[in-house]
């Protein structure tokens, strides 16, 4: 009986605590991450708008909040995510219309996008800090 | 899963199964995530354009800015694009993983969320365009 059992090799799925995930699935559990944490950070666009049309005092305080360092961090982690999640995006309506979808393209194309998102957090960061 | 309560055993399979299928928005949903995809990308590049040249703005630089109509205009068209996208994005998450009545009330509570930060982004917005510089 327990015999027959182990003969039977089924496909197991990935057991997640244990397996280590390719690239691909990496990636794609990403652009989910991704929007939710920016859709998160909806709440912190609304607050921003709010207080400046609240008034010059406390538009003054929330952009003092924005330039700190932990505000500086946030706004850095909040690029990345927006130019993963949009670089990756763009990805999925390329495979929406049946293109790239072969596993060795999938592959390759992770590294186009995760070159393109780390190049244009790169890009407007340099922007805003060397520029006046 | 099914439960063999005597209610359900004198039921139809058509009045069993209905309510249980697709609501079939299934398409038209999908359609407007990636219609809301394609116009985020301009719309985010110019957000954090926008951004990058507004980092040390005064409030009258700023709010000068915003009461330019074209910058108000894509603001709004910004925050339309980016909040129903989100809705759709994260109503089909709450969809995969949650299910009975925690996942209605998470549905609920998603457009809820995103329609009133749409109504405050947009109020916020016109009143700086209508009011700036006054
Ligand atoms: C910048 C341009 C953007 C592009 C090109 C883009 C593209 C996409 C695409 C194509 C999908 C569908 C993925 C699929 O078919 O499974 C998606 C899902 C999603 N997007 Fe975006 N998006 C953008 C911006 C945003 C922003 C700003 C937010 C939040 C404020 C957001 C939140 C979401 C969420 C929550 C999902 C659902 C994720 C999932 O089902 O796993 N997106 N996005």
């Amino acid at each position: 009986m327990s015999e027959t059992i182990k003969k039977v090799q089924r496909p197991l799925s990935p057991h997640l605590q244990v397996y280590k995930l390719p690239l691909t699935a990496r990636l794609s559990i990403s652009h989910r991450a991704a929007g939710v944490a920016l859709s998160a950070g909806t709440v912190l666009v609304a607050a921003f708008l709010i207080a400046a049309a609240a008034g010059e005092e406390s538009y003054n305080f929330v952009m003092g909040i924005a330039s700190s360092v932990p505000g500086q961090i946030i706004l850095f982690l909040w690029s990345a995510a927006l130019y993963y999640h949009m670089c990756n995006g763009i990805r999925h309506m390329f495979w929406d219309t049946g293109k790239f979808l072969e596993k060795d393209v999938a592959m390759r194309t992770n590294y186009i996008v995760i070159m393109f998102a780390f190049i244009l957090t790169a890009a407007t960061w340099a922007c805003a800090y060397l520029t006046s | 899963m099914p439960s063999h309560s005597e209610e359900d055993r004198l039921k139809s399979p058509l009045a069993k199964a209905r309510g249980l299928g697709s609501a079939h928005h299934g398409a038209e949903h999908w359609l407007h995530q990636k219609i809301t995809a394609l116009a985020n990308i301009p719309l985010i590049l110019w957000l954090v354009w926008s951004i990058v040249k507004l980092k040390a703005a005064t409030y009258a630089q700023f709010t000068a800015w915003l009461a330019s109509p074209l910058n108000a205009i894509l603001m709004i068209l910004l925050i339309i694009s980016v909040l129903y996208h989100a809705r759709l994005g994260s109503q089909v998450i709450a969809e995969d993983y949650l299910s009975g009545w925690f996942r209605m009330s998470k549905l609920i509570g998603i457009r809820l969320f995103f329609f009133a930060i749409g109504v405050a982004c947009i109020f916020s917005v016109l009143k700086i365009a209508f009011t700036a510089g006054m």
